[in-house]
């Protein structure tokens, strides 16, 4: 069982929301789910699709073939019923759409008259909408009342009834007059968490100890913000909507110089703005977390699509030389532990740490059995005054044979916290000798490199053993990447690497990827990106030249069908 | 002064003559009557000659980028607003390259004390325009004059209704000291514009300048009036007035973050069992 439902319309027509219910009711009742969406940069209008895959299996990747297209406007049907199945069906409603589409695929169901009969008032076409899908799909009514009452914010006993009238309306008449609906809902396993990667990276901070994020709202990115200020109040966070990107990163660093552990999240554009914060953050020894969701560019770009094409940007941002971390999770599951290990990570070696991610991981949401707490909390690795106070002396920046200093927490010591911009000595005062130059950068760059590398894991090695051809994905293209490999011809040995932990780069000590990739006759990086700039780190890095690279660069992710194709061609 | 020895910081590299020792006296003077202790104060800076102030006084400091010290210490604040928190800048740092932090800085009325060291001209760079420098006034960079008008600090506070506006001279030592010490005790964001001979490269604006123009505004003065403020924050020419000339009650940022009523940011620790809970509670709403 591997269905995709892809419900299309316009911006204000409630297309997100019968996503989420729907999804809700998929993973609630056991399933493996999988959504993503594609919208516009408007609020009203246009043409935005909502697409949602189950099945009873695991599932990591949209597919292009569509099961039951749910069209709220004649795009859709004009647009997308080239990608249905060969058992798939269009619902829709004639009288909304002002057209009635002759042939057996097409099923006519009256959204708006049923709403408008069963007293909840034309506004409930939707539920309608989502009570007939579910009936196409011989799926129970149960779990969407659920869902239906939790979303109402008062216990409104009337509203509810009417809208489990609408649902079972629209139910009852897919099932009456859907003669062709062959769909079969197996039963699936306990009831599963639907998360999305924006929600993943919030919850990561949270977990971590986030206390205060700072940010400017820029699509895909916003997702985090609204996240974590949903929790601020019951985790004491204080998120601030800053006046630009710039204040954003600087207002992060002046609470994470203060004392606490501090964050901001941005695109590519905003990320512009923050590169010299970055260097002061290097400068400063300043622990901070920076969450970037790429989209394509450059400039404003494709303001709600997708590409991984900031990679060569997050290595080299911000004038200078200094140590930095980049994670780039592949699913929501990596981005929760992915966004704790950047605090430790930021924490620990104060340095600037990145969550990598882009439009298609932000706005995806997959379900997942579980998240375990356990790991995520981050040790507090600030000096505290009882540890200070006994010292005759402290200076902020002070030499370490790791490069790492005691970082007071200023006003809580009888001693003095100083930082500063320019170079400075080991107090934190302004210097321009040479020999303390010298050695500054060796404490900031080369002292923490070498314990920064031994804390970076392994690629995920998933496939045959000792494999012919390695597939190579980082971040988002995780899981099309491995439904692809696994949709590989049996006979074919076929491996993949999964860089989550990008930079440094792993060593090959917990994995010889290495040998793997020198082993493998052919190597292909699949990236969302005109230039294979992930390909380009590994030359650069560790000199493996990939023998090939399958590219998609057009602002839309990669689709399991048309990747498998592509591999298929040059395997 | 006695008692003022304990924020002798480093040794400054100001030009002899510069406007900024007699602030830096005031400044001295004014946190040993208030008597807050150098751990206990933290100051903000950026680029530029102010920007090296907190080195040369005994501070927490963080001496960041040119212009963005404002949301530095906004993030400071937010984290400890137990902590006196100052912000250093000079002309360019504050009205030029941070003129967008500085109109939400007070906007917020988050309470940092931030003090403009006003020389109108850039001393560091060698001798440009500043955005306070006088229409007309030749610089090597501006050899036709500085055709852009005056920037002017009071009317766009007074304007952005900031919650304390005023404006010192670094040649009146005691007139300056007591608006320092003013402007620490008030609660919101306070903004001192303090004027500010450069020795070296304004040759207009100089002590002689000044001197005979400032003048102490009156009693008669009401810095509550928001109408008779802007008034006063338009007079510049032959006489420029200094003293307060802004002040109201608006409630400060810090008081209205309802996460921070309690206690410090820094002081909420929330660790073990505790956060767990939450988060078990969290992971619940994924279902």
């Amino acid at each position: 069982m591997d269905y995709t439902i892809k419900i299309g319309g316009q911006a204000g027509q409630g297309i997100q929301t019968i996503g989420d219910v729907l999804a809700k009711v998929f993973s609630r009742s056991g399933y493996h789910v999988f959504t993503d969406q594609d919208y516009e940069s408007r609020v009203r209008g246009g043409h935005n699709f909502y697409r949602i895959r189950l099945s009873d299996t695991h599932v990591y990747a949209p597919r292009a073939s569509v099961d039951i297209l749910a069209a709220f406007d004649r795009e859709s049907i004009a647009d997308y019923g080239k990608e249905l199945a060969g058992s798939g069906i269009i619902v829709y409603d004639s009288s909304m759409l002002g057209e009635r589409y002759e042939g057996p695929q097409m099923l006519d169901v009256p959204f708006t008259a049923l709403a408008a009969e069963s007293g909840a008032g034309r506004i409930a076409a939707n539920t309608v909408a989502i009570g007939a899908i579910l009936g196409m799909l011989g799926f129970p009514l149960e779990p969407l009342f659920d869902i239906l009452k939790d979303g109402l914010k008062r216990k409104d006993n009337e509203t509810l009834e009417n809208n489990r009238k609408a649902a079972g309306a629209g139910y009852e008449y897919s099932v009456q007059n859907c003669t062709r609906c062959e769909f079969e809902a197996l039963s699936a396993g306990e009831p599963k968490m639907l998360v999305g990667g924006n929600e993943a990276i919030g919850f990561g901070a949270v977990a971590a100890g986030c206390k205060f994020y700072a940010a400017y709202p820029m699509t895909p990115s916003t997702g985090i913000m609204l996240f974590v200020a949903g929790k601020a109040k019951d985790y004491g966070i204080i998120v601030e909507q800053a006046e630009d990107e710039i204040a954003a990163i600087n207002m992060a660093l002046g609470a994470s110089f203060a004392g606490v552990p501090s964050m901001t999240g941005t695109s590519g554009g905003g990320f512009a703005l923050m590169t010299e914060g970055l260097s002061l953050a290097a400068m400063t020894e300043t622990p901070i977390v920076v969450a970037l969701a790429q989209r394509p560019g450059p400039a404003t770009g494709l303001p709600t699509r997708t590409e991984q094409g900031d990679l060569m940007m997050v290595l080299h941002a911000g004038h200078g030389e200094f140590p930095r971390v980049i994670f780039a999770p592949g699913d929501p599951g990596q981005a929760v532990r992915l966004t704790a290990k950047a605090f430790n990570m930021a924490l620990k070696y104060q340095i600037p740490a990145f969550v990598l991610t882009d439009q298609y991981l932000a706005d995806t949401r997959w379900t997942l059995d579980s998240i375990q707490i356990e790991g995520l909390t981050v040790p507090n690795y600030r000096a505290g005054n009882e540890r200070l106070d006994t010292m005759e002396q402290y200076k902020r920046h002070a030499f370490t044979p790791d490069g790492v200093s005691l970082f007071g927490m200023p006003g809580k010591t009888r001693h003095l916290v100083v930082t500063d911009s320019d170079e400075h000595n080991e107090a934190g005062h302004l210097i321009e000798d040479s020999l303390t130059r010298k050695k500054m950068v060796e404490k900031r760059l080369f002292l923490k490199l070498e314990d920064i590398r031994k804390e970076i894991g392994p690629p995920i090695l998933l496939g045959h053993g000792s494999p012919d051809t390695v597939l190579i994905s980082w971040g988002s293209t995780y899981g099309v990447v491995r439904e692809a490999m696994e949709a590989m011809p049996a006979g074919k040995k076929v491996a993949m690497l999964h860089f989550s932990e990008l930079y440094p780069l792993p060593g090959n000590e917990r994995l010889d990827y290495l040998a793997l990739l020198r082993g493998a006759g052919r190597t292909v990086c699949v990236e969302n990106n005109a230039t294979g700039q992930f390909a380009g780190l590994m030359r650069t890095e560790c000199g493996h030249e990939v023998s090939d690279s399958v590219l998609r660069y057009d602002g839309r992710p990669f689709m399991v069908e048309e990747l498998v194709e592509e591999l298929r061609g040059r395997i | 002064m006695e008692g003022s020895e304990k924020y002798q910081g480093e040794v400054p590299a100001w030009c002899p003559g510069c406007g900024n020792f007699a602030i830096m006296r005031a400044f001295k003077e004014a946190l040993t009557e208030l008597a807050i202790e150098p751990e206990n104060l933290c100051i903000v800076s950026g680029i530029g000659q102010a920007g090296k102030f907190p080195h040369y006084i005994r501070c927490n400091t963080f001496n960041g980028l040119h212009g963005r010290s404002l949301p530095v210490a906004t993030g400071v604040k937010l984290a400890n607003h137990a902590m006196p928190v100052i912000a250093v800048g000079g002309d360019g740092d504050m009205y030029g390259e941070g003129g967008n932090h500085l109109l939400h800085a007070i906007r917020r009325n988050i309470g940092i004390k931030l003090f403009v060291h006003d020389n109108q001209i850039y001393g560091l760079t060698k001798g440009q325009a500043s955005p306070t420098s006088m229409e007309g006034m030749v610089t090597k960079n501006q050899p036709f004059g500085v055709l852009s008008g005056q920037f002017n600090p009071m009317a766009v506070a007074v304007a952005l209704d900031c919650s304390f506006v005023a404006r010192g001279y670094a040649g009146d030592h005691d007139h300056l000291k007591g608006l320092i010490k003013e402007a620490m005790g008030h609660k919101g964001f306070s903004l001192v514009d303090i004027l500010q001979p450069c020795v070296t490269f304004n040759k207009v604006n100089t002590y002689e300048w000044y001197s005979k123009r400032v003048y102490p505004v009156g009693p008669e003065h009401d810095p509550e009036s928001r109408t008779a403020a802007f008034a006063k924050a338009l007079e510049w020419g032959d006489r420029i007035p200094i003293g307060v000339i802004y002040r109201n009650n608006r409630p400060s940022f810090e008081e209205r973050v309802p996460v921070i009523s309690g206690s410090c940011l820094v002081d909420q620790v929330l660790e073990g069992r505790s956060l767990k809970d939450k988060l078990t509670a969290t992971l619940k709403e994924f279902y």
